[in-house]
C-alpha cells in the first residue's frame, strides 16, 4: 500500500514537473525532454496502480500491456521529435539565414 | 565597475525569476497536482480491475502469460495500431533527413571491438529467448525488439564500415515485415471467424508467436534506424528537388 502510493506520488511529481517545464521553456529540446519526463511519470503511476497485493499475487495485465507498448512508442516519438527539432534549427537558425541572404544579394544586384 | 557587476547580476537573475504569469501557472499546476494526488490517494485499492476478466478468458487466448494475452489477443487491435505508429515514425524520420554517417573508419579500440563481438550475438540470443518466453512468462515482441534495437545501436555507435553500405530495399522490407504480417493475419482471421484479429481457438498460440517474432524483428530495425537518424545512403526518392539537395550540402 505504502510502496504503491510512494511510486504513484513520485510519478505524479514527475508529471507535474514535466508539465511546468513544458509550459515555461521555449526551446524544443527542453520541451521534448519535458514530455519524456511527463510520460515516465504516467508510466510509473500506471505500473504502480496495476500492482495488486492479492492472495494470488497477480498483477492487472491491462495497464502493463499499455505501458509496454507505450514505452517503445514514446522512444520512437522522441526520435522523430528530435529530428524535427534539428530540421527546425537547420531552417530557422538566424546565422544561417543571414548568410543565405548575403549569398543571395550579389546575385540579385547582378541582374 | 561595481554598478556594472550589479547590472549583470540583475540581467542574469531576470531570466531565472518567475514573472506573474509563470507564478499563476505554478499555482494552477499545484492545484492540478493536488487534485490528481487526492484521486490517487483515495483510489480503491482492493478492486481486482480487469484481472478476473483476463483470468477467465486466459484458456481461450492460446498463451499462458496474461500480459501477452492482453497485448496480442484481447487488445490486439490496439497493438496493431501501435506497431503502425512505429512504422509511421520511421517513415517520418526517413523523409526528413539522410543518416549522418561520417564515411570513414572510426578508430575503435580493441576493447570496444571485443565488447561488440561478444555482446551483439548474445543480444540476438536474448532477444530470441524473450520472444519465445513471451507465451508463458514476462517477455514478448516489444521486449525482444527493444533488445534487438539496442544491439543495432551498439553497432551504430561503433561506426562499423559496412553499416552505411546497407542497401535500402532489405531494410524497407524488414521494417514493413512485422506490421504487414500482423495485418495479413488480422484479415485472415476476419475471413475465417468473422472478427478482425479473432483467432481460431486452436491456432491462436501459433499465430501469436508468429506475429511476435515478425514484430520483434521490425521493432528492432525500427529503433535502430531511428537512432541512425535518417534514410540510408542509396535511398533517393524520385521527387527530391535537385536544387534542394545542393542547398543542403552547402549548409551542412
Amino acid at each position: 500500500m505504502i510502496t504503491t502510493l510512494l511510486y504513484s506520488m513520485t510519478g505524479l511529481l514527475l508529471f507535474a514537473m514535466g508539465l511546468f517545464t513544458l509550459f515555461i521553456h521555449s526551446h524544443p529540446l527542453r520541451k521534448i525532454l519535458a514530455v519524456n519526463v511527463m510520460s515516465t511519470g504516467v508510466f510509473l503511476i500506471m505500473v504502480a496502480t496495476a500492482y495488486k497485493p492479492m492472495p494470488l499475487g497477480n498483477i492487472d495485465p491491462v495497464p502493463h500491456a499499455m505501458v509496454l507498448t507505450g514505452i517503445v512508442v514514446s522512444v520512437s516519438v522522441t526520435a522523430l521529435a528530435l529530428l524535427l527539432a534539428c530540421r527546425v534549427q537547420e531552417t530557422s537558425n538566424l546565422d544561417l539565414l543571414e548568410r543565405k541572404k548575403q549569398a543571395r544579394i550579389p546575385e540579385e544586384s547582378r541582374r | 565597475m561595481k554598478t556594472e557587476k550589479k547590472s549583470i547580476r540583475r540581467i542574469r537573475n531576470r531570466g531565472k525569476r518567475l514573472d506573474a504569469w509563470q507564478l499563476l501557472l505554478l499555482f494552477l499546476l499545484l492545484c492540478l497536482t493536488t487534485v490528481l494526488g487526492t484521486i490517487i490517494w483515495t483510489m480503491p485499492e482492493n478492486t481486482s480491475g480487469l484481472t478476473d476478466a483476463v483470468a477467465r478468458l486466459q484458456e481461450q487466448s492460446g498463451v499462458e502469460s496474461p500480459v501477452t494475452a492482453v497485448l496480442l489477443n484481447f487488445r490486439g487491435y490496439d497493438t496493431l495500431l501501435e506497431v503502425m505508429v512505429l512504422l509511421l515514425a520511421v517513415i517520418g524520420a526517413w523523409s526528413l533527413a539522410k543518416a549522418p554517417f561520417s564515411g570513414q573508419a572510426a578508430d575503435t579500440g580493441p576493447v570496444q571491438m571485443g565488447v561488440v563481438r561478444l555482446l551483439v550475438p548474445l543480444m540476438f540470443l536474448v532477444a530470441a529467448y524473450l520472444v519465445w518466453q513471451g507465451s508463458h512468462l514476462a517477455g514478448g515482441a516489444f521486449q525482444g525488439g527493444a533488445i534487438l534495437g539496442a544491439a543495432g545501436v551498439l553497432l551504430l555507435v561503433t561506426e562499423l564500415l559496412f553499416l552505411p553500405a546497407i542497401p535500402a530495399l532489405p531494410l524497407r522490407i524488414g521494417l514493413v515485415f512485422g506490421p504487414l504480417l500482423f495485418v495479413v493475419i488480422a484479415l485472415f482471421c476476419l475471413c475465417l471467424t468473422g472478427h478482425l484479429l479473432g483467432y481460431p481457438e486452436q491456432a491462436a498460440g501459433g499465430l501469436i508467436l508468429l506475429i511476435e517474432t515478425a514484430c520483434a524483428i521490425s521493432i528492432g530495425l525500427t529503433l535502430a534506424s531511428l537512432f541512425a537518424g535518417g534514410h540510408p545512403e542509396d535511398d533517393h526518392p524520385q521527387s527530391v528537388n535537385p536544387t534542394e539537395h545542393s542547398d543542403k550540402e552547402e549548409w551542412p
